[in-house]
């Protein structure tokens, strides 16, 4: 956590929302940072605030929500204090994103091809033949088989694996320093959500990039974090490396979430059985 | 296998495709696109077909009947108050008809989309005088609008084309408003701008695509109404003036004729009658195939 040129760190960041019933402060003095090719988990139940964290991150809170306090430093830069167009030239480039519902993030009217080449021409001076050529390979990349008769096709014609590896793929375009994956296995079933895991840090590693992953599944975190961040109600109950955190605990909230994970290997608290009885 | 079980086969599945064709395509429908093509063709080719030039005047042959009313071969269909012949000005009415209207759709189609995206874009103060104006425009009767118009600059047919023009834009509007909002929610808005995508690009090659189908249907059914109103304003002697003609017009100075030369009023009426009809069947039509919850039924 502690690393000297983290990637991305965010320092106390705030972010709330105006509603009818008034302001509404969702993320209060959140901070963390992540280091080269390192992946950081973010776990957290539904509306603990680590969805708009990320959103933040790249600017894309709704309309009616902003950062209200805090920095967020990527390689050095406040995103925070960046116009909309400075904003542009990160987004895609210097950090990808994918999404929890591929088969909603990708336009319907259009082709994979299309989608892919479009992400390449937002970044890249390649000319049309060499970006066909390279969304073949990310296509390739992704393992999705067949990949110059799936340039063809439509996103409704895929799986929702399939299309999430689309969605990896496109978001790996333009080769991002950091992905954020905002749960991006929840759509899916258990199988194809272990490949996607194990795709992404294969990926990982093979393109030297960091990862930031959100999460409620602590079995997904065992798997993929480095660093663990755990969040309740928009603020960070506990931090820090992964054994630290599933080995000794500090706060009651990560016990109990790590006490609520069904296991095999040891027998569940007898509490929870004790009401049958 | 029998000679008898594959022509079964053959008539079966003949009968098959008649289905789905039938299904794809009914019959109202073909003849609803079939008489439009004929109208687009006849306003295209007006000036080759027209055996007389629409304004020439032969007054010792006023008001003469068509041939199916035992009149000669000269004037098909027989001769105005003035000894026009009524064919070739039906021709040339069509043309104009057709013209001003398709330009009027348009330009109220591309400037409601254009403040419809702008209201949804910007929203706040922007898109609250957009629609307020929206909502000014759908609560005046748009004849007065337009009489008032004409009245205050004069009636060129440029004017009266861009009075086409302001009518129904603001269903338009409403309607891009709408649609743009809802698709701005969507993921794929979202995940473009994760992309690092400006919102023009967003707008341009993401959202339109989407809505093309919604403003193609609404576009279908904007047009007879323009029709039917340059036919209004033409009839009441504001809209085209002579010599051009129109087919609101034509019907306009022809329903004085009404009890002693009918055709001189009826085939206008009918034309417009049929060419509105038409392009209702078809905008209802498209409709359903754009509507994905009606496909595949």
């Amino acid at each position: 956590m502690t690393e000297q040129n983290p990637i991305l760190s965010v320092e106390g960041l705030c972010v709330g929302f105006r509603t009818a019933a008034g302001f509404a402060d969702t993320v209060h003095d959140v901070s963390f940072s992540i280091g080269h090719r390192k992946t950081l988990c973010i776990v957290g139940e539904s509306g603990s605030g680590k969805s708009v964290t990320c959103q933040a991150i790249l600017g894309l809170l709704a309309g009616n929500g902003a950062q209200t306090g805090g920095r967020i430093l990527f390689e050095g830069h406040d995103l925070g204090a960046m116009s909309e167009t400075e904003l542009e030239a990160i987004r895609g480039r210097g950090i990808g994103m994918v999404f929890q519902d591929p088969l909603g993030s990708l336009n319907p009217v259009h082709t994979v091809g299309r989608l892919l080449d479009e992400a390449l021409l937002l970044h890249t001076q390649l000319n049309r033949s060499d970006r066909h050529v390279r969304s073949i390979e990310l296509l390739r990349l992704v393992r999705i088989p067949d990949p110059e008769q799936r340039l063809k096709a439509y996103v409704h014609q895929f799986s929702g694996g399939m299309a999430q590896r689309v969605m990896i793929a496109i978001a790996l375009a333009c080769r991002p320093q950091l992905l954020i994956a905002d749960e991006p296995t929840t759509a899916l079933d258990v199988t194809i959500q272990a490949q996607i895991l194990e795709l992404l840090n294969h990926l990982k590693s093979e393109l030297g990039m960091s990862l930031l992953f959100i999460t409620h599944d602590l079995g997904v975190v065992a798997e993929m974090a480095d660093d663990v961040v755990v969040m309740r109600h928009g603020r960070v109950v506990e931090a820090g490396p992964l054994t630290q955190v599933f080995n000794t605990p500090a706060s009651d909230y990560t016990k109990s979430l790590l006490d609520a994970v069904a296991r095999l290997d040891t027998p569940s608290p007898a509490y929870r059985w004790r009401d049958v009885s | 296998m029998k000679p008898w079980i594959t022509t079964v086969a053959r008539w079966r599945k003949k009968e098959r495709s008649l289905v789905t064709a039938e299904a794809r395509f009914p019959a109202l429908v073909v003849a609803a696109l079939v008489f439009m093509a004929f109208i687009f063709l006849v306003a295209i080719l007006a000036d080759v077909i027209a055996p007389y030039d629409y304004r020439a005047q032969s007054l010792r042959l006023r008001l003469a009947s068509p041939v199916f009313l035992e009149g000669d071969l000269r004037h098909i269909l027989g001769t105005d108050e003035l000894g026009r012949d009524v064919f070739s000005r039906l021709l040339y009415a069509t043309r104009f008809s057709i013209v001003i209207a398709l330009a009027g759709t348009l330009m109220g189609a591309t400037l409601g989309t254009l403040l419809g995206f702008i209201a949804a874009h910007y929203r706040g103060t922007v898109e609250e005088g957009i629609m307020m104006l929206a909502d000014v425009q759908a609560s005046l009767p748009f004849m007065l609008i337009a009489l008032a118009l004409i009245a205050a600059f004069g009636g060129s047919v440029l004017l009266f084309t861009a009075i086409m023009g302001i009518y129904g834009w603001e269903v338009f509007a409403r309607l891009t408003r709408g649609v743009v909002l809802s698709a701005n929610g969507q993921g794929y808005a979202t995940a473009m701008t994760a992309l690092g995508a400006p919102p023009r690009h967003i707008y341009w090659r993401h959202i339109l695509p989407n809505i093309l189908s919604v403003l193609i249907v609404q576009f279908t059914l904007n047009f007879p109404q323009v029709i039917l109103l340059e036919t209004s304003l033409s009839f009441l002697g504001l809209g085209i003036r002579p010599p051009l003609t129109s087919l609101g017009q034509m019907l306009g100075a022809g329903r004085a004729y009404i009890t002693t030369a009918w055709w001189v009023a009826i085939l206008p009426g009918s034309l417009i009658f049929l060419t509105t009809m038409s392009i209702s069947i078809i905008g209802d039509w498209l409709r359903d195939r754009f509507d994905p919850t009606l496909r595949n039924q």
